[in-house]
């Protein structure tokens, strides 16, 4: 890591979010009257709309997505710990709307891409020349067995924020001191790699202030994740008592779930869990499958350089339900890959080569209400392959003195204003 | 070495019962080099077996592609009540045991 993490990453970021859109001649901004049709208003399709028509405003750019308010995933999970409250995490979709992008509130059903159109939910349909997908997640339900759509009422998931966010904030809530909180983490790949470790910090700090003879206990189907010496060494500073991390190696990993009697199983045990947080597998979602734009992971292989599915050409695909590693699936990757994707069809529409561009990643994970840690990737795409850069990036000092975490919280919530005003503003 | 059992305490006469068992054990290949380049000498378990009332009913040998902390899953007959064994044994000899009493009935 640097001596100057903070200024260093901010340099990188700004490279990045600026060389893809740095050498666009003015004939690539042509007066193209494409049309463009963006599937999923989340973090990577909201931005894809905006920058899409930032820079070919001749073009007609239409963002379908059901939901009138987007919960954003990142920092929901200072709401489930109690320091935020969900309708901070709220937003709509006017800001685009002024920008003349056209907002179809409606879930897109199918996808022809010989016809190149979008059949929506109820029946209409939408041509295209280029179509961008950001689907995000869906959850294989039934994978881990007993988890399935009926299961999230009593076991909530909360990784796709909104409602769930605060019936598991509420769960905890009222729990009564000395409960067992269990909370299942999955193999990867998932949404967001730290983020159950960043909620099992918040978990843990609430019941540390609020609940003390209460404690939280995460089961693991993995034996290591995102920033773990960082967590690691939160965790035993701050909430010795408080959080029990089992990895797969320690029988961790959940194997079934029985929502009846709120218990767990793991290949050795059973436990009983007052709440209970189940984090379960996931794929992409469900119009990417539609679409024939996933594989037979679950996921949807992609250029790196223009984030064309390399399984259906004039479809893109981009943030979590892509195969980008090693870039992760964030909400930082899903923006930037927007921006990425959005010069590049601006250039193919212009009848131009697309360019290799730098991009980068930065998670910033809280490990109490005031405290942050955070991990910067910089990656490469030069022939479609993405490729960390070495020596790149990095993640948070251990050791670290009280003022480095209170500053990274600092910049994270500055992040997440950046970022969201970025997707929607 | 934490060794982990899974097996019914109880079964009736001709049941097929399921059982599990996990050893943590790094299962070190001796391909792998160290951060200096050195050699990880190897360091696996190359033998286990399972034994009802002295009669083994599965064994497994194992090789370097056997990945760190090794799980089997494996069923065999209820016959009789008794003492179900399971032994595992590194290269060099040196072995690890548990045992667990079913009752059949």
């Amino acid at each position: 890591m640097s001596r100057f993490p903070l200024s260093r990453r901010s340099v990188l970021t700004g490279l990045a979010g600026t060389a893809a859109l740095a050498g666009l001649s003015p004939a690539a901004m042509s007066q193209t009257k494409a049309k463009l049709v963006v599937i999923g208003g989340g973090f990577g399709g909201a931005t894809a709309a905006k920058y899409l028509k930032q820079l070919m405003p001749g073009a007609s750019v239409t963002l379908i997505e059901p939901k009138s308010t987007y919960y954003a995933c990142p920092f929901s999970n200072l709401v489930i710990g109690g320091g935020r409250e969900l309708s901070a995490q709220a937003f709509g979709y006017d800001g685009l709307k002024a920008l003349g992008i056209e907002i179809v509130q409606q879930a897109a059903d199918a996808v022809d891409a010989d016809a190149r159109t979008v059949t929506l939910a109820d029946g209409a349909s939408l041509s295209w020349d280029r179509l961008v997908m950001s689907p995000g997640i869906d959850f294989r339900w039934g994978a881990l067995e007993g988890y399935d759509e009926g299961a999230v009422d009593a076991m909530p998931h909360a990784w796709k924020a909104g409602q769930q966010t605060t019936l598991l904030r509420r769960q905890l809530e009222e729990m009564e001191d000395g409960g067992l909180v269990v909370m299942s983490a999955p193999a990867a790949p998932f949404r967001c790699p730290p983020g159950p470790y960043e909620r099992a910090s918040l978990i843990a700090n609430y019941l540390k202030t609020q609940k003390p003879k209460s404690k939280l206990l995460v089961l693991d189907a993995k034996d290591s994740f995102s920033k773990q010496s960082l967590f690691e060494e939160a965790w035993a500073a701050r909430y010795p008592d408080h959080l029990e991390w089992r990895g797969a190696s320690d029988f961790g990993r959940v194997v079934a779930v029985n929502p009846e009697t709120m218990t767990l199983s793991t290949e050795f045990d059973e436990i009983e869990a007052t709440v209970a947080n189940v984090i379960p597998p996931q794929q992409a979602g469900r119009i990417a499958h539609a679409a024939g734009v996933a594989d037979q992971t679950g996921w949807c292989p992609i250029n790196g350089l223009t984030f064309e599915s390399t399984l259906v050409p004039g479809i893109h695909v981009l943030g979590d339900a892509t195969i980008a590693a090693p870039m992760p699936k964030s909400a930082f990757s899903a923006n930037l890959q927007a921006k990425v994707c959005a010069a590049q069809i601006t250039r193919l529409l212009a009848g131009q080569d697309p360019e290799a561009t730098v991009l980068a990643n930065t998670c910033y994970s809280y490990v109490a209400d005031d405290a942050a840690v955070s991990i910067t990737g910089v990656y490469t795409n030069d022939d479609g392959k993405l490729m960390s850069v070495d020596g790149a990036g990095g993640v948070s000092p251990l050791a670290a003195a009280p003022s480095v975490r209170e500053a990274e919280a600092a910049q994270a919530l500055a992040w997440f204003r950046t970022i969201t005003s970025e997707a929607f503003g | 070495m934490t060794i982990r059992i899974s097996a019914p305490d109880t079964a009736s006469k001709g049941d097929i019962i399921e059982l599990k068992a996990m050893i943590q054990h790094p299962m070190e290949t001796g391909y792998r080099s160290g951060s200096r380049g050195e050699n990880i000498p190897r360091d696996i378990i190359t033998r286990f077996e399972c034994r009802y009332n002295g009669e083994t009913v599965f064994a497994a040998d194992f090789h370097p592609g056997i990945a760190a902390n090794p799980f089997l899953t494996f069923y065999t007959k209820a016959t009789e009540s008794g003492t179900l064994a399971f032994e595992w044994t590194d290269q060099d000899g040196e072995s690890w045991s548990e045992s667990h009493e079913i009752t059949v009935e």
